[in-house]
């Protein structure tokens, strides 16, 4: 295939990026999007220009690493799926690719397409996390858990915090990163004994941020690779109420 | 406690309650509007001096207004946030699937803004003495700007819009409530396209009628 590429070019946190065009021949359709990434990085290199930088990581879909806002989607338009996980056989040959990094407050900018998103880092530690006695490791099944909790806690903790909620919503809000966050500890015991705690402060930190309000558009749970679903911010919501 | 009040989601519940509110208020207004389809004024006169003057309802109206105001100003400063959360938007615009109607929620919020604005100035202002006019006949004023045909337009226009904000309204309003559920969310979006439906048609055909037909 060949391919135009207008990626996002900027040198670091305070330069004024723009939209620099490549041409790409030779895509085969069974690369991943970041793999066409790195042929381009490698033809940068050869021609002594500087590569493309964006972040990636484990590139199976897991580590919420990658990230590229891609003709108007995050992620790309396949839904379910990571950036490293796009396949190229989606595009078509002769197609012009617009890559942008995520938008928003909370995610500056670091180089080109990396932004950075320690902001979710701030709120994981605000209240995250279960507090629990070192020692050694309790019998599993000593405190029973309801299976569909199980299951829909377990459907809320495969967040991988990429962050394309934030990149996808129209008002960069992180309310499904933060409802996912709270749903797989509210709906499971472990979790009940600080819920109140936990709601408080990492709302509380998320505001802070400077993330914006959710008005119920839906564009995050459309976005999310993971597929995380908006009944976990109406659970957020509820948490939040009880926690007052 | 400043934190609690103002805290992204505190402000949803409190618009989601006001908005609630007005929901509710709609239906009752519309029902006092279709008695301006009979020829007697009386009744509609009637029922406006009722509503003017019965205590119950004066303190409803304290509420309402509150509710109306708390709405507004509340919208405006979420969507103020809303457009800071983000200071450099994206070239290509985001195609990811949403709620159509959910993205002009403060552009349909702002002309039913201006109607309640054009509608208080022809009313409500006239019976708190702030503008001339006689307040015991409501029908008389309803029905003489009916017959203006820009003042129709402008009722049409700004209640499809209405329709346009309250569907998106409806559902949301229990999403943010938190009454997010897996059998009932459906059944309120129906409902809620009913609501969104009936209520500015209602309003309209009145309208129409007495604009065409009287």
């Amino acid at each position: 295939m060949k391919l135009t590429l207008k990626i996002w070019r900027q040198k670091d946190a305070r330069a004024k990026g723009s939209f620099v065009t490549y041409h790409m021949d030779n895509v085969s359709p069974e690369m991943s999007f970041l793999e066409m990434m790195d042929a381009l990085n490698k033809k940068l290199v050869e021609e002594d220009k500087d590569p493309v930088a964006f972040d990636h990581d484990c590139r199976e879909g897991i580590c919420g690493s990658c990230g590229m806002y891609i003709n108007g989607h995050p992620h790309g338009p396949v839904p379910g799926v990571t950036t490293c996980h796009l396949s190229m056989r989606y595009f078509n040959d002769g197609d012009t690719i617009w890559v942008e990094p995520w938008r928003a407050k909370p995610f500056p900018v670091i180089r080109d397409l990396i932004v950075d998103r320690s902001a979710f880092d701030k709120i994981q530690v605000a209240g995250g996390f279960i507090s629990v006695n070192a020692g050694a490791a309790p019998e599993a099944n000593s405190i029973p858990v309801r299976k569909k909790n199980a299951d829909e806690a377990f459907d809320s903790a495969i967040c991988i915090g990429c962050g394309a909620c934030v990149a996808a919503c129209k008002n960069a809000s992180a309310m499904l990163f933060v409802s996912a966050k709270i749903s797989q500890f509210a709906l499971l015991p472990q979790g009940r004994v600080e819920a109140k705690d936990r709601v408080r402060a990492m709302v509380e930190k998320m505001d802070e941020l400077g993330f914006g309000n959710c008005s119920n558009t839906g564009a995050c749970e459309a976005a999310c690779p993971k597929k995380i679903k908006l009944t976990n911010i109406a659970r957020l919501n509820r948490e939040y109420y009880k926690a007052y | 406690m400043n934190k609690i009040l103002f805290s992204s989601i505190s402000k949803k519940f409190v618009m989601a309650l006001a908005g609630l509110f007005l929901i509710v208020f709609l239906p009752v207004h519309l029902s006092i509007n279709l008695m301006l389809l009979k020829p007697d004024p009386e009744p509609f006169n009637r029922a406006a001096h009722f509503m003017a003057t019965f205590p119950l309802v004066k303190i409803v109206e304290v509420i309402l207004i509150l509710a109306i105001l708390v709405h507004i100003s509340w919208g405006i400063y979420l969507q103020i946030q809303n457009w800071l959360a983000r200071p450099q938007g994206y070239v290509v615009k985001i195609k990811t699937r949403t709620s159509f109607f959910s993205r002009f929620m403060i552009w349909t919020g702002a002309s039913v803004l201006t109607f309640l604005i054009i509608h208080f100035t022809n009313f409500y202002f006239i019976r708190l003495g702030l503008v001339e006019g006689n307040p015991e006949n409501f029908y008389g004023v309803a029905h003489s700007l009916f017959k203006i045909p820009a003042y129709n337009y402008i009722y049409l226009v700004c209640f499809i819009l209405l329709g346009l904000h309250l569907y998106h309204a409806f559902s949301s309003a229990f999403q943010t409530l938190g009454l997010n559920h897996r059998l009932w969310t459906p059944v309120v979006k129906v409902v809620a396209l009913i609501y969104a439906i009936v209520i500015p048609l209602g309003f309209a055909v009145i309208s129409i009628t007495i604009w065409q037909f009287r």
